[in-house]
């Protein structure tokens, strides 16, 4: 199995990368842009913002060749579906493009999802065409209802947000790739490449992460480091793990041993 | 007149558009969003969106984020 012939579709979109990344953090804009090539991927996340009214400062889309990319419009900020659903019809607006992640927020502090207003917003979403990508809680049953709604993919968290805790339930994730039949991403929470590889490993279509790349110490370093790890987890994933055994198996023949 | 832009009062001409209000800024239409009074205004319709005193608007774009 080759890179190129395993694509992962999203809303009818082919892509070849299942590492996406977010654009926030960042020392500088040139950073963004050296860390997104290394990276590899091709959805990178943006936020809506009001405009900066002294224009003599850049933008971030000076630096993004959006031939490139596909942006995804986050709702980071959001903490009612009323607030989501406008920013995504700005986003829209903004981006002439119907991809959304969705995110409405519970709490401050932990930046978990108000799966209720979640649901809410993603129904209204859905039946205006949008392309809707929620980042929800590793709940098997918030992501079926999203599913049945139409989202086009499922985000669970694998830890909060800019925790860098990693896959902290894979089990809840090996559920939820089970029962879903959407494309199901890992949004949040992963802190090092073996953590990419981990929720690649479980079959997850893909990993969305921002700060484990922006916050490391060489960002750029890192970019390629996870862009690696996702590819060697799902050829991994692919391939098929063998068993695990409590009791050694030997790798060398038995026979022929000399006496 | 004056109408509420991103929070912040501006003053702009008597019988300006949507399109004079961004032209007056120097903000490029292609990338951003308006809201006038919550509600999109669609690219289209920047020059023909009069506005009147008092209006809300908003006008937003992409910036990093995750």
């Amino acid at each position: 199995m080759t890179q190129t012939s395993d694509k992962l579709i999203i809303g009818g979109r082919e892509f070849t990368s299942r590492l996406m990344v977010g654009t926030g953090k960042y020392a500088s804009f040139e950073q963004t842009a050296q860390a997104l090539e290394m990276s590899g991927a091709e959805i990178i996340t943006v936020a809506v913002r009001r405009v900066n009214l002294d224009r003599s400062k850049e933008s971030l889309l000076d630096y993004i060749d959006l031939k490139k990319y596909t942006l995804l419009p986050n709702t980071a900020g959001c903490y009612t579906a009323d607030d989501a659903v406008r920013t995504c019809r700005l986003a829209r607006e903004a981006g002439m493009s119907d991809f959304v992640k969705l995110e409405v927020l519970g709490d401050e502090k932990t930046l978990f999802p108000d799966n209720e207003e979640l649901l809410k917003a993603a129904k209204i979403l859905v039946a205006e065409g949008f392309t809707v990508l929620p980042y929800c809680s590793d709940d098997v049953i918030v992501c079926k209802k999203l599913e049945d709604l139409g989202c086009a993919a499922v985000m669970p968290l694998g830890a909060p947000i800019g925790s860098g805790l990693g896959i902290r339930n894979p089990y809840n994730i090996r559920i939820i790739l089970e029962n879903v039949s959407v494309p199901v991403i890992v949004d949040a929470g992963v802190g090092s490449a073996s953590d990419a590889a981990i929720a690649m490993e479980l079959g997850c279509a893909g990993v969305l992460m921002n700060t484990a790349i922006a916050g490391a110490q060489d960002p750029i370093a890192m970019a390629e480091a996870m862009k690696l790890a996702v590819i060697a987890g799902r050829l991994s994933f692919k391939a098929g793990r063998i068993p695990r055994k409590l009791y050694a198996n030997a790798s060398s023949p038995l026979d022929g041993l000399i006496n | 007149m004056k109408i509420i832009l991103n929070g912040e009062s501006l003053e702009t001409v008597e019988g300006a558009s949507v399109e004079t209000v961004l032209k007056q800024l120097g903000i490029s239409r292609e990338r951003v969003a308006v809201e006038l009074n919550t509600d999109i205004v669609p690219k289209a319709d920047y020059e023909k969106q009069l506005l009147s005193d008092g209006d809300k608007i908003e006008i937003v774009h992409f910036v990093g984020g995750g």
